[in-house]
């Protein structure tokens, strides 16, 4: 194989692993702070995008503040989803949570179907149009990649600043490792999980945006991406957002490699394999520590 | 006592018969034509099973206000299956034996079809479905019959037009949906006789998001042409991809195409793709004289103008469906089952928005290949290719 087909397939598995990442790192927040994996991730990305697309439409609103707007109304529905569904839960069992989030995906995914319908939209390109391509040594990627690329850095490095340098962040992670102590530290920990709720919401909301022009936005398509992204956050680690981008790309360069040798109706199961053989040695993902997860419920 | 036992059962028997009267004097009065419609108006199938039940509301709304079919009332009962082909038995059977409708209008999928199939030939209802597997009317079963034209003519009307473009060497994709696999075996089927050698051929996930690393492969196979066939928001990523990895050769699609969201997802790249497709997308360019063009005009300007959203030949075959069953009800003025399947069986010239059909005891679909119109994508609209 020469060297610029192996670099287009290369290309190929970024710009899926690429959407897995940004994806992946929406499940860690709230990993972070609760200990549940939120199954409603998925939506937050689908209601982002379809906010965005909403606010473009309209025609005079620039794409930069559309995309805005959106993630601060994505935002504060991932607050009103936790005041409403889990703020007065008394004593929250992961299980009973995660179940609570599977029920809040489906309404999501219902009450965007009535409100925008069955259709098929996108955002616009960011930079050029849906034909345009960067050629990168003989071999093509979309410039949208790029942003995609680019802003999952952008979001990684925030949050790593963020959890580790500031005191809501520094809370944020007390009330993760041990409830109890951080609230007698006097850590509002019922605020906490609010907090991340919406930080949540508002990554996702950012991903479906980026994303968009590449996946195309349906109101059906949050579970496939949250699957793809849970796996991915697991994989990675769950908890570690630099993690979730590693494991993001190696599950996009998976699957992309594999189609070279095995029809590409299979790539799933070439992808699953890996992951499990993965998982089968290091149970607590490529970056996760053996400690760490043993602190963890689940 | 005998006589009483008389004058008892007598003042039974006059009840009933009262009873009987007042029951058939009642029926007369709302004397309504019942016919089911199992629809996929929401879940994976939604495009298609959405504009086809509004095209039923609409139709119902339309005939019950100018005076009905001979005087009486039509009603349509739509259900909902979402897709599944569980839901589709079940509301089969309930439309079949509760509701005891003339005819069932859908289902909207090739897969809910097919099984349905059989339940309706043994509760001798009529059959008009809305999906395009050609399994549907192959084998023939007397009650069920179809009005979308087969994908056998998809796949020939493609090769035609590969063999006037020079094209031998061709790679297929194909969603994994009943449809896209439906689809790859009838190109498969028919490629020879057209001469067309498919070097590549792949399926790819219904929720892909991006088919740059598929595409890779199939340009490496040396391939003349692209053919996607499937329903699946896809259709529009892949002339996208392609065009980004600067790949120059035609993509044709398949029927599933004919919705005018796709070439706006698609956005530049949908440019040059041709689609085999009814010619309902056209009906504007069509020459006046055209045997089709009153039908499709109206039809489109009625549900455009009703819905505010773009009519799809998808509701035309919904449409089709309810037509030629108000017409052949008028013609042989009766609701007997039988009666109506046999003349269904023997229309002929009727003029839908598929096509003309002429149906036959051996082809219940009545659609000939020239029902397919090639289409392309030109400026964001859709033109014929000729």
């Amino acid at each position: 194989m020469s060297f610029d087909i192996f670099l287009q397939y290369f290309l190929s598995g970024i710009t899926v692993g690429s959407i897995y990442a940004v994806v992946a790192i929406g499940f860690n927040i709230i990993y972070n702070t609760t200990g549940i994996i939120n199954f409603a991730q998925g939506e937050f990305v689908i209601l982002g995008a379809l906010f965005a697309i909403t606010f473009t439409r309209t025609g005079f609103i620039p794409l930069p503040l559309a995309i805005l707007f959106a993630v601060l109304i994505t935002t504060g529905i991932g607050a009103a989803i936790e005041i409403v569904f889990i703020k007065w839960i008394k004593n929250p069992s992961v299980l009973r949570l995660i179940i609570i989030t599977i029920g809040i995906s489906i309404i999501s995914r219902e009450t965007a179907h009535h409100i925008w319908g069955e259709q098929v939209m996108q955002m616009p390109y960011f930079t050029g149009t849906s034909t345009s391509s960067v050629i990168i040594l003989g071999a093509s990627i979309a410039p949208q990649v790029l942003w995609v690329l680019g802003i999952s850095g952008i979001i990684v490095i925030v949050l790593q600043l963020f959890f580790k340098f500031t005191l809501t962040g520094k809370a944020m992670r007390a009330c993760a490792a041990n409830r109890t102590a951080a609230r007698l530290c006097g850590i509002n920990a019922k605020m906490m999980v609010t907090l991340s709720f919406m930080i949540s919401a508002a990554i996702g909301a950012l991903a479906g945006c980026i994303t968009s022009p590449i996946t195309q936005t349906q109101y059906d398509m949050g579970s496939p991406l949250a699957i793809k992204g849970f796996v991915v956050a697991i994989v990675g680690g769950l908890g570690n957002s630099t993690a979730a981008v590693v494991g993001g790309l190696l599950l996009g360069l998976i699957e992309s490699f594999s189609i070279i040798f095995i029809p590409n109706a299979f790539k799933d199961v070439a992808a699953i394999i890996i992951l499990l053989v993965i998982l089968f040695f290091k149970p607590s993902g490529i970056f996760g520590k053996k400690e760490e997860s043993a602190l963890k419920e689940f | 006592m005998k006589c009483k036992n008389v004058i008892i059962a007598g003042f039974i028997i006059l009840t009933l018969l009262c009873a009987a009267t007042v029951f058939g004097m009642g029926n007369k009065e709302k004397d309504t034509i019942k016919v089911g419609a199992i629809l996929s108006v929401t879940g994976g199938g939604a495009f298609l099973g959405g504009p086809e039940a509004k095209t039923l509301e609409m139709l119902v709304e339309e005939i019950n206000n100018t005076g009905g079919v001979d005087g009486r009332k039509i009603e349509v009962i739509i259900k909902d299956s979402q897709g599944s082909t569980e839901n589709a038995i079940s509301f089969a059977k309930q439309l079949i034996e509760e509701e005891k409708v003339l005819a069932i209008i859908g289902p909207s999928t090739s897969g809910e079809s097919i099984n349905i199939k059989s339940i309706c030939e043994e509760g001798q209802t009529i059959l008009l479905s809305c999906a395009a597997a050609e399994d549907i009317v192959n084998p023939v079963a007397s009650y069920i019959f179809k009005t979308p034209q087969k994908d056998s003519y998809a796949a020939m009307k493609i090769f035609e037009t590969m063999n006037k473009m020079g094209i031998t060497d061709i790679g297929i994709v194909v969603g994994n949906t009943g449809f896209g696999k439906g689809g790859k075996a009838q190109l498969e089927k028919y490629a020879p006789d057209y001469g067309i050698n498919i070097k590549i051929a792949e399926v790819y996930e219904a929720s892909a998001t991006d088919l740059t690393s598929v595409l890779t492969k199939l340009n490496n196979a040396g391939i003349q042409a692209v053919v996607n066939w499937s329903i699946v928001p896809a259709q529009s990523i892949i002339p996208k991809n392609m065009k980004q990895l600067g790949m120059s050769q035609p993509l044709f699609q398949s029927h599933g195409f004919g919705n005018i969201k796709y070439v706006e997802a698609a956005g530049e790249a949908a440019e040059g793709i041709i689609f085999p497709c009814g010619r309902l997308l056209v009906a504007d360019v069509l020459p006046s004289n055209h045997p089709q063009k009153a039908v499709l005009v109206k039809y489109k300007n009625d549900y455009e103008s009703k819905f505010k959203e773009d009519a799809s030949t998808f509701g035309g075959h919904a449409y089709d469906a309810l037509m030629i069953l108000i017409d052949v009800i008028k013609k042989v003025k009766s609701t007997d089952k039988a009666k109506v399947r046999e003349a269904i069986e023997n229309l002929k010239n009727f003029v839908g928005t598929g096509g003309v059909f002429n149906f036959s005891a051996s082809d219940h679909n009545g659609l000939a290949i020239d029902s397919f119109e090639m289409l392309t994508v030109k400026n964001g609209k859709f033109m014929l290719l000729y």
